[in-house]
């Protein structure tokens, strides 16, 4: 968007824009699982660092680790169905001066290794890349029991923990790449379902620093992973109402970038956040904390409310369960209205 | 380094040092685990004064043997070795549990010199040992990894999990050392929930298994030595020891898991310990 110096975007690809406007977005050609994304990284990073090493949990056919596998297989190791296991060896790799990518999904990641991950990993602060596929509804026809609708919350609730939740193929590949350079544990959240490239290359991507993806004056929607496409949408389709709405990727949930967060507050004073994450203790409750401390305005969540959700096609998911580009437009209104209340 | 290696006695006079060293710990803490720290007292000594490749001057030496207490509430017997052994001072020993201390109630490789791995969780040490053993092997490094796992907590599911791999991937230099005092926090083992049969459990699961006598010095320090020396998979050494070995009233008592003596029964403790070793 080079050549267009009213567009509001930042790292957005024009051809993307143009389908945010028309709400085809999903229709775009260019879409991967950031799973698939988060496996190409790896072949890169497993060339430049031979520290490096992939350990798997029987699914990495499904998350494209095998692709690592066959290509460095002295540093690639199958756990098989036992993540526990998994979580505590490679917190031993990591004493020795290894840099495990411990590959599994959200649910598994987060809860069944949940004590490996908190007594062996972050505990000891140890330096393991967690990565988890299947966030939030992601695995949408797989059901709740393949839904981590609850890793962000957990993993972010850990001492010393960071927490990465990228938006797309291009900033998934990034975040493999800023964890390997962050020393310490980092805990990666991808998605099962295809999401669209929206992200050029160039996009600055570094841990704890939210990126504004889109500019705004009228309120802030902050989203994360999943969601910052919706949101983007969102953000397209109030424009059509004249109002001017920023839009933040929050890809790092923890260590969260507060200034970004409270320049928007101040600058918008409305703000929104959006999460494929139940309502409890994820962005939201992030954004929250930080707003009430410092700079109350109104606000609103956009997230999972107390319950689980259930098969089906993830775009219907996420439409059914109130986390879509209409939810959070409609949101966004309600905290400009109050805003302008209150003026 | 710059240590000689040390007599089948002078390894039996060390482990009476260490099991006095850790009821004074234990009674001064007011606070911890006198059960399965004696229980394992004698099988720590012989690693660490023995058998283990190790520089006390030099604890984070890439190319040394790891050693991690997967039962880590049995911690006070680590410090007492690694104390003995001069990794830190011994009037370290003192601060056991307490506010500031290097030495926390659970293992914490961050706190204290000389520990490989944090530990507590039960369970993971056996896993983490693993990793260790897998690196090694890659890297074509030929330290060798020991880990002490409890009979309590053999009925972890995950200690299972590391089982087989350690047999998928063969690891000669993983050796694991189960402390089979048979007794856990609430109950027997055999009552509350029976591990037997263990040995052909370790064996269903292809690993390299010895049985000895966990109060044996000699025993000991053969089935060690063995257990490097056996390249075909990892060893698991069926260690039968008695917890609270050493003390009359500890003995094989369930209650003194997770209880520290009084003034009285710590001088009573000291001096069956200390006539103990003299026979």
């Amino acid at each position: 968007m080079s050549n267009n110096k009213k567009s509001p975007y930042r790292h957005v690809r024009s051809d993307i824009v143009q389908l945010l406007a028309t709400g085809e977005v999903f229709t775009s050609r260019d879409q991967q699982p950031t799973r698939y994304s988060y496996a190409e990284a790896l072949l890169e990073l497993g060339e430049r660092n031979p520290d490096v090493v992939v350990l798997d949990a029987d699914v990495s056919k499904s998350m494209h680790t095998h692709n690592f596998a066959k290509k460095f297989p002295r540093r690639s190791f199958n756990f098989g169905i036992a993540e526990q296991n998994m979580m505590a060896a490679a917190a031993g790799m990591a004493t020795t001066g290894l840099i495990p990518y411990a590959s599994t999904y959200a649910v598994f990641a987060s809860m069944r290794a949940l004590d490996q991950v908190r007594n062996s990993i972050h505990y000891p602060q140890l330096n393991v890349k967690i990565a988890a596929s299947h966030g939030g509804l992601t695995p949408g026809p797989d059901g709740v029991t393949h839904q981590g609708q609850e890793d962000l919350s957990i993993m972010r609730s850990i001492a010393h923990s960071t927490v990465i939740a990228p938006a797309d193929p291009p900033t998934a590949k990034l975040a493999v790449w800023a964890a390997a350079e962050w020393e310490g544990p980092v805990y990666l959240s991808f998605t099962r379902d295809p999401v669209p490239v929206i992200f050029d290359m160039d996009y600055p991507f570094e841990i704890g620093k939210a990126v504004t993806v889109r500019d705004g004056t009228d309120a802030t929607i902050i989203a994360i992973r999943d969601l910052v496409v919706q949101a983007l949408i969102a953000a397209e389709r109030l424009a059509s109402k004249g109002l001017s709405v920023r839009v933040i990727d929050c890809h790092t949930l923890k260590p969260l970038d507060v200034d970004a967060i409270l320049k928007a507050a101040r600058e918008t004073g409305a703000i929104v956040t959006a999460e494929d994450n139940i309502f409890y203790g994820g962005l939201g409750s992030a954004v929250a904390e930080v707003l009430v401390e410092n700079h109350p305005i109104p606000m609103k969540r956009v997230g999972i409310r107390d319950t689980f959700a259930e098969s089906g096609p993830y775009l219907a998911l996420i439409k059914k369960y109130g986390l879509s580009e209409e939810h959070i437009a409609k949101a966004a209104e309600e905290v400009i209205v109050r805003k302008r209340a209150s003026l | 380094m710059a240590h000689s290696i040390m007599t089948i006695e002078e390894l039996e006079a060390m482990a009476v040092t260490i099991r006095c060293d850790i009821i004074e710990m234990i009674t001064t803490a007011n606070a911890g685990h006198p059960g399965g720290s004696l229980s394992a007292a004698d099988i720590v000594t012989a690693l660490y004064f023995r058998v283990m490749r190790i520089d006390p001057k030099n604890p984070d030496w890439p190319d040394r043997d790891r050693f991690i207490l997967s039962k880590g509430h049995a911690c006070p017997v680590w410090y007492a070795a690694l104390a003995e052994r001069g990794y830190y001072d011994k009037a370290h020993l003192g601060t056991l549990r307490q506010l500031n201390s290097i030495l926390q109630g659970h293992p914490d490789m961050n706190k204290t010199p000389g520990i490989d791995m944090t530990a507590g969780s039960l369970g993971h040490g056996l896993s983490a040992g693993l990793g260790m053993a897998l690196s090694g092997r890659m890297r074509k490094k030929d330290y060798h990894v020991w880990i002490i796992i409890g009979d309590g907590e053999s009925q972890e599911g995950s200690i299972w999990e590391a089982a087989m791999s350690g047999a998928k991937w063969k690891l000669d230099n993983l050796t694991a050392i189960l402390d089979h005092n048979n007794l856990q926090n609430d109950d027997c083992v055999d009552t509350e929930m029976p591990i037997e049969p263990v040995a052909d459990k370790w064996r269903a699961f292809n690993w390299h298994v010895l049985e000895i006598d966990g109060h044996d010095m000699e025993a000991i320090v053969e089935a060690l030595e063995g257990a490097k020396t056996f390249k075909e998979g990892p060893t698991i050494i069926i260690a039968h020891t008695i917890k609270g070995k050493g003390v009359s009233f500890m003995e094989n008592v369930v209650d003194w898991h997770g209880k520290a003596p009084c003034k009285e029964e710590a001088i009573q403790a000291l001096e069956e310990i200390r006539r103990c070793g003299c026979e």
